[in-house]
């Protein structure tokens, strides 16, 4: 155990907050994420990735910083954003999901292609995953795509594709092996959302706003290079996308990011001038989620170790979508309670409705419920945690038994 | 930077949790146990062997030198096994105490011979720990009165060390006249307490910390604290195990029941909330010698969310092995009261989570 950094890293770590000392009147609010990025976040983006502080790995030829890997590199980075409270970059599905998924199985030609826009901002990405009798059995996906004169013809439908109505490509896992066995059958293809054959209806949520779409495929042609590995390779690609997103959604440093966001509500002083971090059983509630935030982040260094010594962590991988999203719902609940009744008025629709504190609350505080469920939801996590985490056996499957 | 063990901690760790598992067989355990009086010589003198008693003493004593993480390993390991020996209070807090308040000469008599094994001291903090008992002592003339009550490792003690509400500590012999020590058994038959009441008990030794003796003493209280933490880690580890064991070769309805999701499912949450747990403590020990200004934040929060989180586990752990679980059979109830001890004594959740939010200046103290 060595948690001392080296002068490389003390000095990375200076340099990041004199950066954000000096530039942080630039930076878009944080967080958001649900709607395109606008100008601001753009040049934001563009400065970051400029200075190296976004996109630090990644290779100069793809758009990338260029920096040797150096994962206590990027720890100080989010750790040092994460303190200050400004917006560490865009992140989103592209960016953290298919991005990481290229680098580790995508073409150079796909690489070249796709990762340098997507990580400046300019294309957006939907994931086509869901499908109404495929959700927490992935691997059922009916959409069929069928070759064609050297082209994907897909037919099919697809849904929870967030940001689907305004992304510019979608990363699709679909059937084109259909005599093959259900896992064998699938394969990944990227797509042009502007593609003729494809229609997008929005999905009104329960926060009253149209966060995902559902995504209807009739007769959409693809040429058959916009495939990453084979055919037939799909749930392979799907499930190292899904291993960065699940990391993604139990993120340790958006907790730490809400809590101290909490804090400060917590602070302020109310009409009556109390604060409520002086009342014992508010501050108790606070207090227990700060020692769970703390356990979640202790335990993302130890990951981050694990992965920079190329030693699977098991178990403590397996365990962070469902700790971190329910975590994260708990901390959300302290919000909207703080906020109390003066925080239930509600206005969700337009991209203003992200610029007004409680609303956003109010809106994580369901949105959190959607992040429990997606991703593999919080059964399907504990099947995994329980038969590939402890070696508990599957359950027979009907007619087995 | 890296956050993980050493090759030698691994050995270390390999190495007493081996000697462990071979001396504390159940039948041993019950039979250790059942006097309640926390302290066993044969077990004692092996974990001396072993280099535990000498551990955090400095090199410039004749110990070892080690880290608090490494005391935590072996609280973790001791904590698993259910182990009735002294060792959060006599072989580090004591230490402790002794390194940060005592004078040149005190610490050259005494860590020796905390070194050697021969000196064990019972601690109590008083009301510095949060303790619910007695806690009124006078020092006059070198002499102490008054009562004290819940002292730790005070079972098989040569000594103890008691606290004064102004952060002063005073070394009382066991045998001293004018003192009167109660052991009682605890719920946690591994481990008891002890209650003092004196009378003009001549103090061997005052350890005045002339600089800022509360700090000191909350420096001592704190790593007391990140012991627990880690023997409740290490209970609740070995319940979880037992748990997911059971789970894979009972059979009901024709099948294990880890294969039923109802079962699976526990199994898993108590993995989901177990796991992070080990890196607190490790973060939390690491801290108390290389973080100093966040030491006091991680030890509470770590004293406070493992008790919280190892009393669910201690639940779920019982609960998947049925009415097995209930019974004293399997020795389970072991570890669950090893949990169910560790949350009450240096202080609830609720006295660690107050005393991280005035070391984070939330409130005044």
């Amino acid at each position: 155990m060595d948690l001392t950094l080296t002068e490389k890293h003390r000095t990375l770590r200076d340099e990041v907050d004199a950066f954000i000392a000096r530039h942080r009147d630039r930076a878009p609010r944080s967080g958001g994420g649900r709607k395109r990025p606008d100008r601001k976040v753009l040049e934001w983006q563009a400065l970051l990735l400029e200075a190296g502080y976004f996109g630090r790995n990644i290779p100069r030829e793809y758009g990338g910083f260029g920096a040797p890997h150096d994962l206590i590199e990027v720890a100080i980075i989010a750790d040092a954003f994460g303190r200050s409270g400004v917006s560490p970059g865009i992140h989103n599905q592209g960016i953290s999901m298919l991005v990481p998924t290229l680098l580790e199985v995508g073409t150079e030609e796909q690489k070249r292609r796709w990762i340098g826009p997507t990580i400046r901002g300019e294309v957006i990405w939907c994931q086509g995953y869901s499908e109404p009798g495929s959700g927490s059995d992935l691997a059922a996906a009916h959409t069929r795509a069928a070759v064609q004169d050297g082209e994907f013809v897909i037919n099919g439908q697809k849904i929870w594709t967030s940001s689907a109505h305004y992304a510019d490509m979608m990363f699709l896992l679909c059937r084109t092996e259909p005599d093959k066995p259900k896992h064998a059958g699938l394969s990944y293809l990227l797509v042009l959302m502007n593609t003729p054959g494809i229609e997008v209806r929005p999905l009104r949520t329960m926060t009253g706003r149209a966060e995902f779409n559902e995504t209807f495929f009739t007769d959409v042609r693809v040429p058959v290079d916009q495939i990453v590995m084979g055919r037939g390779d799909g749930w392979r690609v799907a499930n190292i996308t899904l291993k960065y997103e699940r990391l993604l959604l139990g993120d340790a440093n958006k907790l730490q990011h809400r809590l101290e966001a909490i804090r400060r509500m917590m602070q302020e002083p109310r009409s009556d001038g109390s604060r409520l971090l002086d009342c014992a059983e508010w501050r108790d509630r606070l207090l227990r989620l700060q020692g769970e935030v703390m356990a979640a982040r202790y335990h993302n260094l130890r990951l981050l170790t694990d992965q920079a010594e190329g030693v699977d962590s098991g178990l403590g991988r397996l365990i962070v979508k469902y700790h971190g999203t329910m975590l994260a719902h708990r901390l959300t609940s302290l919000a909207v309670d703080v906020l109390g009744s003066a925080g239930l008025a509600y206005e969700p629709q337009g991209e203003a409705a992200e610029d007004d504190p409680a609303t956003t609350w109010h809106i994580d505080y369901m949105y959190d419920i959607g992040l429990i469920i997606g991703g593999g939801s919080s059964n399907i996590q504990k099947n995994i945690i329980g038969e590939r985490g402890l070696g508990l056996p599957r359950e027979p499957k009907a007619g087995e038994a | 930077m890296r956050f993980g063990l050493t090759e030698d901690q691994k050995l270390f760790d390999h190495s007493l949790r081996g000697f462990l598992s071979a001396r504390l067989p159940l039948d041993v355990l019950r039979r250790l146990a059942e006097p309640g009086n926390g302290f066993d010589a044969d077990l004692w003198k092996g974990l001396g062997e072993l280099g535990l008693h000498a551990m955090l003493v400095p090199e410039e004593y004749g110990g070892a030198g080690l880290s608090l993480l490494d005391a935590a390993l072996v609280a973790e390991a001791l904590g698993f096994h259910a182990a009735p020996t002294p060792f959060a209070a006599s072989l580090v807090m004591a230490v402790r105490a002794f390194q940060a308040a005592a004078d040149d000469v005190q610490r050259r008599i005494w860590i020796p011979r905390i070194a050697a094994g021969e000196t064990r001291i019972g601690v109590g903090l008083g009301g510095l720990s949060g303790q619910t008992g007695r806690a009124a002592l006078r020092l006059q003339g070198g002499r102490l009165s008054g009562a004290v009550d819940g002292l730790l490792d005070g079972g098989g003690a040569t000594h103890f060390l008691v606290y004064l509400a102004d952060g002063r500590a005073a070394l009382l012999d066991a045998d001293a006249t004018g003192i009167t020590a109660t052991l009682r058994r605890s719920v946690d038959r591994t481990r008891p307490l002890v209650d003092l009441d004196l009378a003009e008990t001549p103090a061997v030794e005052v350890l005045e910390a002339s600089n800022a003796p509360l700090q000191v003493a909350a420096r001592v209280r704190d790593a007391g604290r990140v012991m627990l933490a880690a023997d409740m880690l290490g209970a609740a580890q070995a319940m979880l195990d037992r748990a997911v064991a059971y789970a894979k070769e009972r059979v009901q309805f024709g099948r294990v029941i880890g294969s039923f999701q109802g079962v699976k499912y526990m199994c898993a949450d108590m993995a989901a909330m177990f796991e992070p747990c080990r890196a607190m403590v490790w973060y939390s020990a690491y801290a108390q010698d290389a973080i100093l200004e966040e030491a006091a934040i991680a030890a509470n929060h770590a004293k406070a969310h493992l008790a919280e989180v190892t009393r669910e586990v201690a639940r779920l752990a019982t609960e998947v092995h049925g009415g097995m679980g209930f019974t004293d059979l399997l020795g389970l109830h072991f570890q669950f009261k090893r949990i169910t001890f560790d949350r009450q004594v240096l202080g609830t959740s609720e006295r660690c989570r107050h005393d991280a939010a005035v070391a984070q200046g939330w409130i005044g103290t």
